[in-house]
């Protein structure tokens, strides 16, 4: 009891230089909760992909598409139980900068092959019924303040001209990590309008997602759908849902990186502080430690006096930083809108920032606390004088 | 002869030296000391700065190891013991007073006095009796939830006291325990060290350079250039 008390009022005795030390902790834990934040928002899409979806995409680049004829050759393939497909849309939403994705799909069998999209069933209807209906996901709804009966126009990118959307089901995710940034629409719509412009451009599809029955067969499914459109004018290149999310990840991963390296230089920055906070500590009570040393108590018990004091003032930073990493990233999501579809705090992240507070806190009190246990009595008394 | 055997003494020092390593230079501060201290004696150490007063009394507690030579308390070599060993002696064996008091200041007087005997197995009211009992002692009751900035030197200098007498030690070794003090603080630690010594049996070591507070010792000693003599010796010395 008397050793916590003397750690705690320890902690205490310089007010000032405590608080600016927890303050920067609270600064560099924060940030570092964010900051692996960032990073696993960028892997969201990977974290939510099935093991059995497979996705075929044309295997020059994603910007060629592949006939629609395609679908029932995929949908022969032993091993395959569903096969969907979407095109990228790319339209802008008013302002270019209200970025969100879109895709015209097959909605019976894509929905189907997404559970993690939970759609009313009478909205779903509706949306069926509604060749120009669309389904959104309620982040988007909530960062546009769009309802089920509004007017969605898209100023067409890929696909030149005005098209007219109406809202007509607003899909949930089944969970936290579920992209809810999302616009879905009917292919059939896109086709039949690319059709009366040009005949040449229509029944194509960017991406074909294929469901499999066993998810140890999917390297063999893969396998055979490329191996059906070798030597065809598009051939394919299939690969798991996370493998083709990874994909995208991959060409910006140097940033990813540089995100990842800056959260842990600012654990170390911190670091270097919080050790020679300790470490001036520790040099003006060398006469105390002394003191303690004289009067019986081991070197063990000094340098974890020192310990103590280091880890409490750390954990203390980290709460707080912990505590304030959730309305923070809250209010980070809120202006970044739909750029990052999920910007949840995980655990990982929680266990990642304890255990780098922890680290600090321990790190920062060796060398002052090894120092202190070591000082010779007579030495560390003379201090005093 | 009567048969009666001679008392053997408390603190037996044969032959000890001591030297300190200052700027790659080897400084000898003690050479051949030898002396003997009673159970009950009240001993008090001058000499001029620097002539290896505070050294001495620290070798006596066991705070520092001798280069050479032997130093017995009760019969037992302190010099071989280890420092886990040494520091256990001295926990149960010596009591600290300070020129400037030691005390933490972030502990009330009360948790000051109560540090030591959180290193023994009593219980907290154990410890609680003990601590009210030293401080009465002391005549700090009042005090006892005053912080060691809320105390003037002499009350700080008592609760040193009670601090040093708390886990009723056999010795009490103090260093110049009234030089931070005024005449008025340093007279009331005196008389409290001379009833430590007379009324509870302490052995007192005192390093002192107040002629009034070695004054009150029983017997004075006088290190000089890291050698001991007795005041007969010096009165002697003077006169040649």
């Amino acid at each position: 009891m008397q050793f916590l008390k003397l750690i705690l009022r320890n902690a205490l005795r310089h007010r000032l230089r405590t608080a600016l030390t927890v303050l920067g902790l609270v600064v560099a834990i924060l940030s570092f909760g964010l900051l692996q934040t960032v990073v696993g928002a960028w892997y969201a899409g990977a974290e939510g992909a099935a093991p059995t979806r497979l996705v075929t995409r044309n295997a020059v680049s994603l910007v060629f598409s592949m006939p629609l004829s395609y679908r029932d050759q995929i949908r022969a393939v032993d091993g395959v139980r569903t096969v969907s497909y979407a095109t990228w849309f790319a339209g802008i939403y008013q302002d270019p900068k209200n970025f969100f994705p879109q895709f015209a799909i097959e909605p019976r069998t894509y929905f189907a092959m997404y559970p993690e999209y939970l759609v009313a069933p009478q909205e779903f209807a509706a949306f069926l019924r509604d060749r120009k209906g669309a389904v959104i996901g309620r982040k988007l709804a909530g960062t546009h303040h769009l309802k089920v009966g509004d007017a969605l126009p898209l100023r067409g990118t890929i696909f030149p001209g005005t098209w007219e959307f109406t809202v007509r089901a607003i899909y949930d995710g089944v969970d936290t990590k579920t992209d809810t940034s999302q616009m879905f629409f009917h292919w059939e719509y896109l086709n039949e309008t690319v059709k009366k412009r040009s005949r040449s451009h229509a029944d194509q599809v960017g991406v074909y997602l294929v469901d499999v029955t066993d998810v140890d067969r999917t390297a063999e499914v893969s396998h055979t759908i490329d191996t059906l459109f070798k030597n065809s004018l598009a051939e394919t290149l299939t690969e798991t849902e996370r493998a083709f999310q990874i994909g995208f990840v991959k060409q910006t991963e140097a940033l990813v990186v540089a995100i990842r390296i800056v959260s842990y230089v600012v654990i170390v920055i911190i670091l270097a502080v919080m050790a020679n906070t300790m470490a001036m500590t520790a040099r003006e009570r060398l006469g105390e430690y002394a003191t303690l040393k004289a009067l019986g108590f081991s070197p063990v018990y000094i340098a974890a006096l020192i310990l103590g004091e280091s880890v409490a003032i750390a954990a203390i930073g980290a709460a707080i930083g912990i505590a304030l990493t959730f309305p923070v990233s809250d209010w980070f999501a809120a202006q970044v809108g739909t750029l990052f579809p999920v910007f949840k705090v995980s655990g990982e992240t929680v266990v990642l920032q304890i255990l780098c507070a922890l680290g600090v806190g321990v790190i920062a009190a060796a060398v002052p606390g090894r120092r202190a246990a070591m000082v010779k009595i007579a030495e560390g008394l003379r201090a005093i004088r | 002869m009567d048969g009666a055997a001679a008392p053997l003494p408390l603190i037996d020092i044969r032959n000890v030296a001591k030297s300190y390593r200052r700027g790659g230079q080897i400084v000898p501060v003690l050479t051949d000391i030898t002396l003997e201290v009673y159970a009950g004696d009240f001993l008090g150490l001058m000499g001029p700065s620097g002539s290896g007063k505070s050294t001495l009394l620290n070798l006596i507690a066991g705070i520092d190891k001798p280069d050479a030579g032997d130093l017995f308390f009760d019969g037992v070599d302190i010099t071989r013991l280890s420092e886990t060993e040494l520091a256990d002696w001295r926990a149960g064996t010596v009591g600290f007073i300070f020129q400037f008091y030691n005390l933490i200041p972030v502990l009330t007087a009360f948790e000051n006095v109560e540090l030591p005997l959180t290193l023994t197995r009593l219980t907290r009211r154990e410890r609680r009796e003990h601590v009210e009992a030293a401080l009465a002692l002391v005549g700090l009751s009042d005090r006892m939830p005053h912080y060691p900035s809320e105390l003037s030197g002499g009350q700080q200098q008592r609760v040193a006291i009670a601090r040093a007498i708390i886990t009723d030690p056999r010795l009490i070794v103090a260093d110049e325990p009234t030089g931070d003090l005024d005449r008025h603080s340093a007279e009331e630690v005196l008389t409290l060290m001379d009833r430590l010594n007379t009324d509870l049996g302490k052995t007192i070591v005192m390093v002192t350079h107040d002629r009034r507070a070695a004054d009150q010792a029983h017997a004075i000693m006088y290190l000089d250039k890291g050698e001991l003599s007795t005041a007969a010796d010096v009165h002697e010395r003077s006169l040649r």
